[in-house]
């Protein structure tokens, strides 16, 4: 999930907005601060109170009400609570006085409106505090005005301006005034230690909707006159359309249209109901399957790659061969993971509407701008004529990275001449993935003298691939010695990021590794991890991480855990990564019940610099460890001849209440600025458990889904 | 198409609808109660889950000529000012992180804690184990749950 950078332009015409500052009107009989009372009786509308733009992202009402609207798609990463706390902060006003709203796609407004590599927060840090303090110190340039005063005898608190002379104005009496004026620059920013909003638990801004199941998602969005769609896809990747009859799907009660559009057949319908059974009826002719591939050859072919001449050096130190060489011992293990389909909740819809004027598209997007560019592109429009509205989105984790559906949405819409919204089947869903590729690691470590002297890692992988960027991830920086090379298979199945790519099962690899060369040279795994940073602080140049930062997280996490001195029978297992700008460690303790290791709680430590939300982040944490549990044990997509096997929960299975263990989170203190929270405890957590599993069993788990380990366990038991 | 009359939170609904459709697409398309939500359509995820007379009941697999006189209470008609100690422990606890399998899960958590509201931990478990969670807020639903309890 890269992102580029998303830095928000600053320009006086973007700043100021005039538009709908005419119509004005004070709030009669009571005054906003009463009504914001925790004991008051007046109940606010607060989406209908008399608002001013004042600019791209910020309104403010007569009453001093504010809203403030949040650029980036929400997909459960809370970047719709957080991200309007940095402009909240900066304008000083209380959190209560806020109203959150989600903005659509606006090139001519907003930059970098993307959802992933969690970076929302890192690329706005600055941009949005900076949004919330100009708009603050041109309320007060406003107040100074009428009050014949210099700015500097100014100040601000809980959204009034004051003066040295005791006068106050709240921000709804100057807004009009202060949005005319000339846009300050390099105005200042709070102290962090001043911050009131930055660094406070804050619910989620959706709660209240989402508790009472109003209208927020995708599939909840509706219009007058819209008819639903599914379409019918090849079955297996590679597949084409050889011919289909539709007479029984035209005979369906709501069934409106059928009609071929590429190799698919979309069914259009007056419910989704009608739409599904629609489907279900068409008979369709597909061509041969014969040379597809299935999960047996890939695996096969992961394994030959390993020996062939299409691996490529991605990063080298030293000289790795010499050092294997000269070594007294090498030793080497392969790591395997499996394709995983995404399986967000809400399956993946969108609603597209094509006339000859333009375009309208609502629906659950990480890529907003991306997917309309791409719609303008196959309709041959024009990218202004294209309107892109956001929902909440019912989860993401990378699979909406990829507009793959909204496009599809829009080309049914263009042919049928009707508002449409596309929906997904959970079979589709699953059958319809980018999924995370299969990849297998193969390392090697040179042990000379009792220590680390060369490390070799070799991927070979289905479609995406470890880049520069992570092959300069721990542990390189540690090792002299030391390379990492790739190879790729070609393949029909479609593949993408997803939560943490790569990083979701090179961290497993590389971890579980680290505790292997551990158990070789008898020494402990945090220790032998501790020591090998204290290479890295002399290599730190070459290294986008700080060796400082993940020894602090090692030291905190076994610290909490009380590493080394669990309860008897309680085994613990310890893994530490750096991605997406962030340090996690986790310990995973692991019991034997019937003879079979259960995971019961995880210890987390996170540096993430300064947390913005610590409510919203713990819940991140939480969510990635349990997330990368679950997958870990029981994730497997498998392929025949090019067709998912797996296509809903009845076959996928993903982890329960009952599986979940207890999660300890613990935030760094720290000054730093914040970076990504949405995917960083995740690459982690399955060398933690492997580990773990280890130190209880004796067995080396090193090939998931792990759920096949303890059937072979349950079966010798049995 | 046969017509049904149906008592949706409390009120009452005529639709016209083959006998097939399940409730959860009679309630999303034709009612327009959107809350209830479409995840697996097999019944495995809970996402969809309703209360029928009180007892949480999986909409997606229930054709509408079975409901009856049955009365059919959504995330919508839990209450009206999500005063339901279930909603106000989910606002407490800040449980959602994209929130879309969240009606399901309080629809069951209602209707279990109606019918034993002192549970022990682990009957709470295993009371939610059907409601899949794919953020995996698993623990916050839990302590939401329990704290629901001793509301």
């Amino acid at each position: 999930m890269e992102t580029t950078n998303n830095t928000i332009s600053f320009n006086r015409r973007s700043f100021i907005k005039t538009v709908g500052l005419s119509t004005g009107g004070l709030m009669i009989g009571f005054t906003l601060f009463e009504a914001c009372k925790p004991d008051s009786k007046v109940l606010l509308d607060l989406e209908t109170l008399n608002y001013k733009d004042f600019n791209a992202f910020i309104k403010i009402a007569d009453n001093g009400m504010v809203t403030i609207y949040s650029k980036n798609p929400e997909i459960g990463q809370g970047v719709k609570t957080s991200m309007p706390m940095l402009i909240a902060e900066e304008l000083d006003v209380p959190w209560e006085h806020v109203l959150v709203k989600q903005a659509d796609l606006d090139t001519t407004k907003y930059k970098g409106q993307v959802a992933g590599g969690s970076q929302s927060i890192r690329s706005s840090w600055m941009p949005l505090r900076q949004t919330g303090a100009t708009a603050r110190q041109m309320l007060i340039n406003a107040a100074a005005i009428k009050w014949g005063v210099d700015p500097s005898e100014c100040y601000t608190e809980e959204g009034i301006i004051k003066n040295s002379r005791n006068e106050k104005l709240s921000y709804g009496a100057v807004v009009s005034e202060a949005a005319l004026l000339e846009v300050p620059e390099n105005v200042k920013l709070k102290d962090p230690k001043d911050f009131k909003i930055i660094g406070k638990d804050i619910k989620n801004v959706d709660i209240d909707k989402i508790i009472s199941g109003k209208p927020l998602f995708g599939l909840d969005y509706k219009v007058e006159g819209m008819v639903y769609a599914v379409s019918l896809r090849p079955p297996a990747f590679g597949q084409k359309l050889v011919s289909f009859d539709d007479t029984e799907a035209r005979n369906v009660n709501g069934v409106t249209d059928v009609f071929q559009f590429g190799d698919k057949v979309a069914v259009l319908a007056t419910n989704t109901w009608a739409a599904i059974n629609g489907k279900k009826a068409l008979i369709a002719e597909w061509s041969s399957d014969e040379k597809l591939m299935s999960t047996e050859e890939h695996d096969l072919e992961l394994t030959n790659l390993f020996d062939s001449d299409k691996l490529k050096a991605v990063r080298s130190d030293g000289n790795i061969d010499r050092a294997k060489n000269s070594a007294d011992k090498v030793i080497e293990y392969t790591y395997e993971a499996p394709f995983l389909p995404h399986s967000c909740m809400e399956p993946m819809n969108f609603f597209a509407h094509v006339t000859d004027a333009k375009v309208e598209l609502a629906g659950p997007i990480q890529t907003p701008e991306g997917t309309a560019r791409q719609v303008a592109g196959l309709l041959k429009r024009d990218i202004e004529t294209v309107h892109l509205a956001l929902t909440r989105i019912g989860g993401g984790f990378g699979r909406r990275l990829i507009g793959d559906y909204a496009v599809e949405a829009a080309e049914i819409s263009n042919i049928s001449k009707k508002p449409v919204k596309l929906v997904y089947t959970r079979e589709d869903d699953m059958a319809g993935g980018f999924y995370r590729p299969i990849v297998k690691y193969k390392i090697s470590a040179a042990i000379k003298n009792s220590k680390l002297v060369g490390y070799h890692l070799k991927e070979t992988a289905v479609g995406s691939s470890i880049n520069k960027s992570r092959a300069s991830y721990f542990p390189a920086g540690c090792i002299d010695n030391y390379k990492v090379e790739a190879a790729q298979l070609p393949s029909e199945i479609t593949t993408g990021p997803w939560r943490a790519p790569v990083c979701n099962f090179l961290a497993t690899a590389e971890q579980t590794f680290i505790d292997e060369i551990a158990e070789e040279l008898n020494q402990d795994p945090v220790k032998l991890r501790l020591e090998l940073l204290e290479k890295a602080k002399k290599n730190k140049a070459d290294l986008e991480w700080s060796p400082e930062r993940m020894i602090g997280v090692i030291k905190l996490a076994a610290e909490k855990a009380n590493w080394g001195k669990s309860k008897e029978g309680v085994y613990q297992g310890f893994s530490v990564y750096y991605s997406h700008n962030s340090y996690v460690a986790e310990v995973a303790e692991v019991v034997l019940k019937d003879n079979k290791p259960v995971v019961t709680k995880v210890y987390c430590a996170v540096d993430c610099g300064i947390v913005v939300n610590p409510l919203g982040a713990k819940n991140q944490i939480e969510g990635g460890i349990i997330d990368g549990i679950g997958h870990a044990m029981y994730g497997e997509m498998r392929f025949l001849k090019g067709k998912p096997q797996s296509l809903n929960y009845d076959s996928y299975r993903l982890i329960r209440m009952m599986e979940t263990p207890l999660v300890e989170t613990y935030f760094v203190d720290s000054n730093e600025d914040p970076t990504g929270l949405g995917e960083p405890s995740l690459p982690p957590v399955g060398a933690a458990i492997s580990n773990a599993i280890k130190a209880a069993t004796g067995q080396r788990y090193r090939i998931q889904p792990y759920l096949k380990y303890m059937e072979e366990v349950i079966e010798v038991v049995s | 198409m046969p017509t049904y009359n149906l008592n949706v939170n409390k009120k009452n609904h005529t639709v016209e609808a083959d006998e097939n459709m399940p409730l959860l697409w009679v309630l999303r398309d034709l009612l327009d109660l959107v809350g209830t939500k479409f995840g697996c359509g097999i019944g495995q995820c809970g996402a969809c889950t309703i209360h029928l007379d009180g007892v949480a009941s999986r909409s997606c697999l229930m054709p509408i000529s079975s409901v009856g006189d049955a009365k059919i209470t959504t995330i919508e008609g839990l209450s009206e000012d999500n005063s339901h100690p279930v909603q106000k422990a989910w606002k407490e606890v800040d449980v959602p992180q994209c929130g879309y399998c969240q009606a399901g899960q309080i629809m069951t958590a209602s209707a279990f804690l109606e019918d034993n509201p002192s549970p022990s931990k682990e009957e709470v478990r295993s009371a939610m184990h059907g409601n899949i969670c794919r953020c995996s807020a698993y623990n916050r639903i839990e302590e939401a749950v329990n704290l629901a309890a001793k509301m």
